[in-house]
């Protein structure tokens, strides 16, 4: 199936996913990648505030190349999303309803993301030129030290995605796979 | 003794970062535009027309294909008549790729130490193999390697008894494993024999190439097709989203070993390939 959605979603939208479908996302959502989780996480630990509100957000699992002039973005396609699997369900914990990125979850991040109704999406992996044609408006949130791992506001529009973690857990590589 | 200035190097090396972080080599792109042919599953064909409508973005718009614009990895063939001068030639090597980086809005993808984990800013310092050939003249390959394939990388100190079907397991098991993580449609590096870095570092030069060129050993390229087919008949498919193209090619590279052993390196490449060459 295919679906226009617009962002943020609602949980009745998001349960109202299932994997395998394609989804074209319009909106406003974070980018942020392992050093700008790790940072997150410690936040957490500390117990001390975060840069940045999780609350129904989603969160775009990339670091772009620079951008040209005139361009709002650089190559911006997704990177291994169980990198970023020690540090998600205390995001999940904080409202994070939808990821975006590639490649499989670990049990733990599926479990988390049952429980809290979030989903999981993936994007195509080495499509970075076609998929930044998609992207509108970026600028850095926090963390600008950390160059292309800085967390990112980006403006998306009909940006593709498929439904890889539907909220009642269903994998979309573990039905495909032989 | 021909002399040879290093400060020619370093411009190939900035020239050659920028143009192939937009424009793949003939031989993966239309091994990519090719595959859609054989891909059976509606996803996988779909996932392909995209990949081919990205290739064809970057070049027009300059934008990278892919946001990993790599750790650059630099094969140096020197000449041992050649003498080389201007200054060291591995600064040279790193000048060039500082300034292709930058030139080229390539993302800045290293850090200086794998601990602390600071950016270096200029994607410096690239890895470097050298080796010293006969004649006069000095190839440079350069080979920009993004780490969602790399991570899934795997060497196996295999034994003799483990024989082909050795080979074959641990391979398999390697795409297996990388699943989607790898970017796939993939093209596989393997490194058999030598010694324990030896073999890895076949494997890296084996993904230089060109895909659709067989090994010339024949029970060799006997054995890539055999793996591709296997690779192939896993389901992973395009994006991990399943399909039927899995892998581009299986390239294998060999060399003598121990009586004891049998290294074999598996190096995985995304379908961002990114293989270029040059002699000076």
């Amino acid at each position: 199936m295919e679906r226009r959605i617009t962002i943020p979603m609602d949980r009745e939208t998001a349960a109202s996913l299932r994997t395998g479908d394609t989804v074209y996302i319009t909106g406003e959502m974070y980018v942020a990648r392992d050093a700008a989780h790790k940072r997150l996480y410690e936040l957490i630990c500390e117990g001390r505030p975060l840069p940045i509100d999780l609350e129904n957000e989603t969160v775009y699992y990339m670091g772009p190349s620079p951008a040209r002039e005139g361009r709002a973005i650089g190559s911006a396609g997704p990177t291994t999303s169980s990198r970023m699997d020690k540090y998600t369900p205390a995001l999940l914990e904080r409202g994070l309803s939808v990821m975006i990125g590639k490649g499989r979850r670990s049990e733990e991040v599926k479990r988390s993301a049952k429980e809290h109704g979030a989903v999981y999406l993936v994007a195509v992996g080495g499509a970075g030129a076609l998929l930044s044609e998609r992207i509108t408006g970026s600028q850095v949130v926090c963390y600008e030290d950390l160059g292309a791992e800085a967390i990112r506001r980006i403006k998306v529009k009909d940006f593709p995605c498929i439904v890889a973690l539907d909220s009642e857990g269903c994998d979309v590589y573990e039905s495909r796979e032989s | 003794m021909r002399e040879f200035d290093v400060s020619k190097i370093a411009g190939a090396v900035a020239e050659m970062c920028e143009r192939i972080n937009h424009e793949l080599s003939d031989d993966v792109s239309s091994a990519l535009r090719r595959a859609a042919e054989r891909e059976t599953s509606e996803t996988g064909r779909s996932v392909l027309s995209m990949l081919e409508e990205n290739l064809d973005v970057a070049k027009e718009k300059r934008i990278p294909i892919c946001q990993d614009t790599g750790m650059a990895v630099v094969f140096l063939e020197i000449g041992q008549e050649v003498s080389l001068v201007g200054g060291y030639v591995e600064d040279a090597v790193n000048e060039g790729v500082s300034r292709g980086y930058r030139d080229g809005y390539l993302r800045k993808s290293v850090v200086a130490d794998p601990l602390e984990r600071v950016n270096t800013g200029d994607n410096t310092p690239a890895v470097i193999h050298t080796r010293i050939v006969p004649g006069d003249r000095v190839k440079i390959t350069l080979a920009p390697k993004g780490f969602g394939s790399e991570n899934m990388s795997r060497l196996y100190m295999l034994k003799p008894s483990d024989g082909e079907e050795g080979v074959v397991r641990a391979v398999v098991e390697a795409v297996r494993a990388a699943g989607p993580n790898a970017c796939p449609p993939v093209v596989v590096g393997v490194g058999l024999g030598g010694d324990f870095e030896y073999s890895a570092l076949m494997a890296k030069r084996a993904l230089t190439r060109p895909v659709g060129e067989s090994s010339d050993k024949e029970h060799i390229a006997r054995l890539e097709k055999r793996i591709l087919d296997e690779v192939n008949s896993l389901g992973i498919g395009p994006a991990g989203l399943g399909g039927a193209v899995t892998a581009l090619a299986v390239n294998i590279e060999t060399f003598p070993t121990h009586i004891a052993g049998m290294p074999c390196a598996v190096n995985i490449c995304c379908h961002v390939d990114r293989h270029i060459s040059v002699t000076l």
